[in-house]
């Protein structure tokens, strides 16, 4: 198959396999924040393909990992109401509020519903117009188009019934966040290739020059990981820093500007709370006033009451007690195997950490691939 | 009042079929007896009596509320007969007789009803089993989806016939016989939401010839699985678990058909824990395993059989050697990836 078979090629994973090695001279450690390449990263067991001195951390790249209890609680609190269709993706249905999760609040009589795209939400508001269909609707800027497309056609049908409860996060604010830890243990990055593919590269030439790292964009299959790896090494070694493309086959250098006019027409920055990290300044993006009629969030008074209530008590408190690493994993700091709790009391049938919740976490991928 | 209501006046299932009045008789006598015509059916008592042979005997129970009930390749009935027929061929029995209980949604077109009645008797035809007891419910509008079905079946065991779960021994080999994921991938693609097309038809069959095949040739069979629910990769996982056994799966060796694969990228899924109807998984010496791969292609069911991958001693889990040449472990997946697919 085109576009797969090159890209898992025994032999191509060999080759950059072996320059790595003859490239690296000293340890190193490249953190990519991206639940696709985390997954792919343990899926293929690429950490087996690297010398010893090359440590690969794992940042807050899974949207279903990072999205706040408050907000799972307030999906839950909504779905329960008489006359509201909840719909989201399946990923979003395992994930633990403070005390529930959507699967129970389904089996409990809420009318919840799995789809696999925000259009088929568009299609339930046309077919139920006595309910009241909010889509709870979660990504980064690689998914925010799709939901704002989905919008856009519910707009122009008329559909009144519809909005979306929104849990929208951008990942360079979250890179600042970690670089401008003064324990930052990042050497380089890999940049999301879908994330890059709507906004372009230029957003993350700030961040290099300031930090003076590496940032390589790299795709999602293995042999693309390595090549992104390879490069972001090279760079490392010769002491370059600065925005690499290693997948130009899918990035172009401006991204996209129709969906980049999208996101600006209909979004606006504003703070964004990470689930095991915490809150971090303009990470997080919301709908304009002009669409406020279809932002859950506005529609439903409660969940903004109740998330004001819940933001300072919850989350923090309940991994902290519990002891989990999450926040420390996420940030690269360490890896799911330091964590107490990791495979024994946390797993993903029993989350306690966000980045065991959904198949794209960081612990759920090791979790599930190692013995 | 005794003036009967010509049946055919009825386009759907009324409340009144499940009642164990006239309309359930009629309902009995115009559409399950005439398809499953038998003399131990024809009994037309509460149960069915019939005379059995000495020796070991099998005995398999399982219930269908797949959704949608007709889909490419298949519906709920053939389902219903060869996931029961195929439990028992796993069991190393020859299967000889099921029962079929039907719970049947208020409003159900006859005409659904009918065509599900006559693939389950096609494929008992074809499975060589007889269906000898029933029963029928009928519950209201919105109180089920249409129609589930139960089949339970007992069939007979040779007598040199000792296959379990447990038997799985280092030195072993597992085969597959045949393209996973094709079962899961076809109910998929059938059902509106999802709104993409493919050239998939389910893979549903009766899977007895491929074990009788092997059991009348090969000494010993240790293992025989058809990987349902949560595919191959769960019941590799029960199998190591029951054996206290290592499983080591080249990723390479299992034959993935192009269509499969690609809907799961799409989808995101993984091919190993889809749901499969019609392949069997089989567990033998290595010494046995150039035979049982000649037996099994022989069979049309078994034509692109594979030796997937062996047993060794070890932790009791699954590891899969990637097409990289790293290896990672098949977990148990925590609940069912795609709801309702048999």
């Amino acid at each position: 198959m085109k576009y797969i078979d090159e890209y898992r090629s025994r032999e191509y994973a060999g080759m950059l396999s072996r320059a790595i090695r003859r490239t690296a001279t000293q340890p190193w450690r490249i953190m990519e924040i991206c639940g696709g390449q985390t997954h792919a990263i343990a899926r293929y067991r690429l950490e087996e393909m690297l010398p010893p001195g090359i440590r690969l951390l794992h940042g807050p790249g899974c949207p279903v990992c990072v999205t706040p209890e408050r907000l799972v609680d307030g999906a839950i609190r909504l779905a329960a109401q008489p006359g509201v269709l909840l719909a989201t993706f399946g990923d979003m249905m395992r994930v633990p509020g403070s005390r529930s999760d959507l699967f129970r609040a389904k089996a409990r009589g809420a009318d919840v519903r799995m789809l696999y795209s925000p259009l088929d939400a568009v299609h339930l508001a046309a077919t139920h117009p006595e309910k009241e269909v909010v889509f709870f609707a979660i990504g980064f800027e690689t998914t925010l188009p799709v939901h704002l497309t989905a919008l856009k056609e519910a707009i122009r049908r008329g559909l009144a019934n519809f909005s979306l409860l929104t849990s929208f996060f951008l990942v360079p604010p979250a890179m600042e966040a970690i670089l401008s830890d003064p324990d930052c243990r990042v050497d380089g990055f890999l940049a999301a290739g879908h994330v890059c593919s709507v906004t372009g590269t230029a957003a993350y030439e700030p961040l290099a020059e300031r930090y003076r790292k590496p940032v390589v964009v790299a795709g999602f299959e293995p042999v693309d990981l390595l090549y992104g790896l390879h490069r972001c090494i090279c760079r490392l070694e010769a002491g370059e820093y600065g925005v690499e493309n290693a997948y130009t086959r899918a990035v172009p250098e401006g991204g996209n500007p129709r969906f980049q006019a999208l996101m600006d027409e209909m979004l606006e920055p504003c703070e964004g709370d990470w689930r095991g990290i915490g809150h971090i300044a303009a990470s997080s993006l919301r709908l304009r006033p002009a669409y406020g009629a279809y932002d859950a969030c506005r529609r439903f008074a409660f969940l903004t009451e109740e998330g004001a209530t819940d933001a300072d008590t919850e989350e923090t408190p309940r991994s902290a007690a519990a002891g989990c690493l999450a926040g420390e994993i996420m940030r690269g700091r360490k890896q799911p195997s330091d964590c107490p709790h990791f495979g024994k009391g946390c797993s993903p049938d029993h989350p306690i950490g966000a980045p065991m919740v959904s198949a794209e976490g960081v612990c759920a991928g090791y979790f599930h691939t190692e013995s | 009042m005794n003036c009967s209501i010509p049946f055919d006046d009825f386009d759907c299932i009324l409340l009144g079929h499940g009642g164990g009045g006239r309309l359930t008789q009629r309902l009995i006598r115009e559409v399950f007896y005439p398809a499953f015509d038998n003399p131990l059916l024809a009994q037309d008592h509460d149960g069915c009596v019939f005379p059995v042979a000495a020796g070991r005997m099998a005995c398999s129970a399982d219930s269908f509320v797949v959704s949608p009930l007709f889909f490419p390749g298949g519906n709920i009935g053939d389902l219903a007969v060869n996931g029961t027929v195929n439990d028992l061929a796993c069991c190393g029995a020859r299967p000889l007789y099921l029962t079929a209980g039907f719970i049947i949604e208020e409003g159900l077109p006859l005409g659904d009803l009918r065509r599900v009645v006559a693939s389950m008797q096609q494929a008992a035809r074809r499975a060589d089993v007889r269906i000898i007891a029933g029963d029928t419910k009928v519950v209201e509008r919105g109180r089920c989806d249409g129609l589930y079905i139960h089949t339970a079946g007992i069939g007979i065991v040779p007598e040199d016939a000792d296959i379990a779960p447990c038997r799985a021994a280092d030195g072993d080999v597992v085969i597959c016989s045949g393209p996973i994921g094709v079962h899961g991938i076809a109910i998929l693609s059938a059902r509106e939401s999802l709104g993409f097309e493919t050239a998939l038809r389910s893979d549903t069959a009766a899977l007895h010839h491929l074990t009788s095949s092997l059991l009348a040739n090969i000494r010993d069979v240790h293992v025989l699985r058809d990987p349902t629910r949560g595919g191959v990769a769960t019941a590799l996982n029960e199998i190591a678990s029951a054996a206290s056994v290592h499983i080591v799966l080249e990723e390479e060796q299992i034959p993935l058909p192009a269509p499969v694969r690609a809907a799961a990228e799409m989808l995101g899924l993984d091919p190993l824990y889809i749901a499969n109807e019609g392949i069997l998984l089989a567990i033998l010496p290595e010494m046995y395993a150039g035979s049982a791969l000649r037996i099994l292609r022989a069979h049309p069911e078994g034509r692109e059989a594979a030796i997937i991958g062996h047993i060794e001693t070890g932790p009791p889990s699954v590891r899969l050697k990637t097409l990289l040449g790293g290896s990672r472990i098949v977990d148990i997946p925590s609940g069912e990836q795609l709801p309702r697919i048999c």
